[in-house]
């Protein structure tokens, strides 16, 4: 960590860090008395310190940060047992070769993203939450969901499939937020949005190339190509209009709605992607 | 109107004033070896030129950035959906030219956001790529949408505004479905391979120093990144 870097971080945090501390020069004058008594590998150290007393009393966004976190991590141990169910099935669910391998590039990523959650949310000081008891039918427990052959229907498994990547990468959209200035908190949790929507694309082509859904990698519209019973997951995603900013036929140029829609992958709130995962949990 | 070309974007001159002071108090005290013996992954103040365009500081700077980002990718798109490579099969064409139609909408939002302070129009420099080769136009796409990626996903912690980061958000998933299409149809299976995921499951981020020295050599325009956040 740079220490420009540093100063910079803590002013965006807090703009008034300054204030709490005299001033930009005093905070100075402290880093150069510090600077000049300790040895270098105690800085870290002495500036946390000074950073604690300048906060004492102030708003910690540390809870929110670990409850995001571990709503990420039930999303992934969703998506994780989903696949490796898949996975266990071999041939009598997935085909061998490019949609088997796939499958399993798929699995692996999301497993990775299990583990790298849990060291975050414990490396972070926080306790992960357990993994619930999953019924991929859909059905509350029941196993006799809509979804009840997913893992022997091979239509029916992708299309949970790109249901599940399309609103997981909703989901960590809708909480992106936040994580504002979260620094590398927040660059984790988007290299693991953007990694599941290549999945969602990649799921998407599978459906598109085994003729079972004419859907794009991208999402046009709110359209699924599945039906009514996803529809959840897909509503929204036909806003056409960013930050009061029409898309359609945008300063003269020629965009459709469709193109519009799908240019702008649309977030879902925690209470819209608990609604949509409800089915899967175990009461 | 702002001046879109002049250095020291006006809007924040308390950035510049701070950096320039801490530089100089480093320098006076000793802390410069603090500074320098520290990595310095965020660092935009080494080798950029300070003339080019300006894109700015703060917020807008990132937004900016991205629009030079849009700019280069639409661009690319316009012209490849122009001359289509050779014996072009119809359902990439009709694909190709949705991802143009996308990098469009992108670019335009920015222009419209941004409004008097975003920067000009790039020039951009395609002189090593052969449109009509298949091969050489899907490779260079694969290199843009990969490292547009990896450019939002490294910006995302310099933005200070939620809704900004949101909208941010809203579009690199658009680009990561993008970037997923394109390396399939090099090689089917690539969507997310090991040359862009890590052992950890995660994407890339890059910086904006790293992402500009990357775009570069497709520009003719030259992009002064130095007031950015860091």
């Amino acid at each position: 960590m740079n220490f420009l870097n540093i100063m910079n971080h803590i002013e965006k945090a807090d703009p008034e860090v300054y204030g709490r501390l005299d001033s930009r020069r005093a905070a100075m004058k402290a880093f150069s008395s510090f600077g000049s008594k300790l040895a270098l590998s105690s800085i870290p150290l002495a500036l946390g310190s000074m950073f604690s007393k300048a906060y004492a009393g102030s708003r910690g966004s540390k809870e929110t940060v670990l409850e995001v976190l571990n709503y990420a991590l039930t999303l992934e141990y969703l998506e994780a047992e989903f696949y490796a169910t898949a996975v266990s099935k071999g041939t009598s669910l997935v085909p061998a070769g490019a949609a088997a391998n796939a499958i399993m590039t798929i699995a692996d990523h999301e497993a990775q993203h299990v583990t790298f959650l849990k060291a975050a949310i414990s490396g972070a000081g926080g306790t992960p939450v357990a993994k619930p008891t999953f019924d991929f039918s859909g059905g509350k427990g029941s196993g006799t969901g809509p979804f009840k052959d997913a893992f022997t229907n091979y239509e029916l498994f992708l299309a949970v499939a790109q249901t599940l990547e399309d609103t997981g990468v909703r989901a960590y959209k809708g909480r992106a937020a936040e994580l504002v200035q979260g620094g590398d908190v927040l660059t984790a949790a988007l290299n693991i949005h953007s990694v599941e929507a290549r999945h969602a694309a990649h799921i998407r082509s599978m459906r598109k190339a085994n003729g079972f859904a004419d859907v794009k990698p991208w999402i046009t519209g709110k359209e699924s190509g599945i039906g009514e019973i996803v529809q959840a997951s897909y509503n929204g995603e036909e806003s056409t209009s960013q930050a009061s900013v029409e898309i359609v036929n945008i300063n003269g140029q020629s965009i459709s709605a469709a193109s519009a829609s799908e240019a702008f992958d649309e977030p879902l709130t925690k209470d819209q992607v608990l609604m949509i995962v409800d089915p899967f949990l175990v009461a | 109107m702002i001046k879109k070309n002049s250095t020291g974007a006006s809007d924040q001159p308390v950035t510049v004033n701070r950096r320039k002071f801490l530089t100089y108090a480093g320098a006076a005290s000793g802390l410069i070896v603090i500074a320098s013996a520290c990595n310095k992954d965020d660092d935009m103040d080494t080798g950029n030129n300070k003339g080019g365009i300006d894109l700015g500081s703060g917020d807008i700077g990132i937004l900016n950035y991205a629009y030079a980002l849009e700019q280069l990718e639409a661009a690319f798109y316009t012209q490849v959906v122009m001359t289509p490579y050779a014996n072009i099969d119809p359902m990439e064409a009709a694909l190709l030219a949705d991802i143009r139609d996308h990098e469009i909408a992108h670019r335009e939002f920015f222009k419209a956001a941004l409004s008097t302070k975003a920067i000009q129009a790039l020039e951009v420099n395609f002189s090593g790529i052969d449109f009509s080769s298949r091969d050489s136009v899907l490779e260079t796409a694969k290199a843009f949408e990969d490292l547009g990626v990896s450019a939002y996903n490294g910006a995302g912690k310099l933005i200070t505004d939620p809704g900004y980061l949101t909208l941010a958000g809203k579009i690199v998933s658009v680009e990561a479905r993008h970037a997923a299409f394109i390396r399939d149809l090099i090689s089917n299976g690539s969507f997310a391979d090991s040359s862009v995921i890590d052992a950890n499951g995660l994407d890339k981020s890059r910086t904006p120093s790293e992402v500009l020295n990357i775009a570069k050599a497709f520009l003719k325009s030259t992009i002064n990144a130095s007031n950015l956040p860091s």
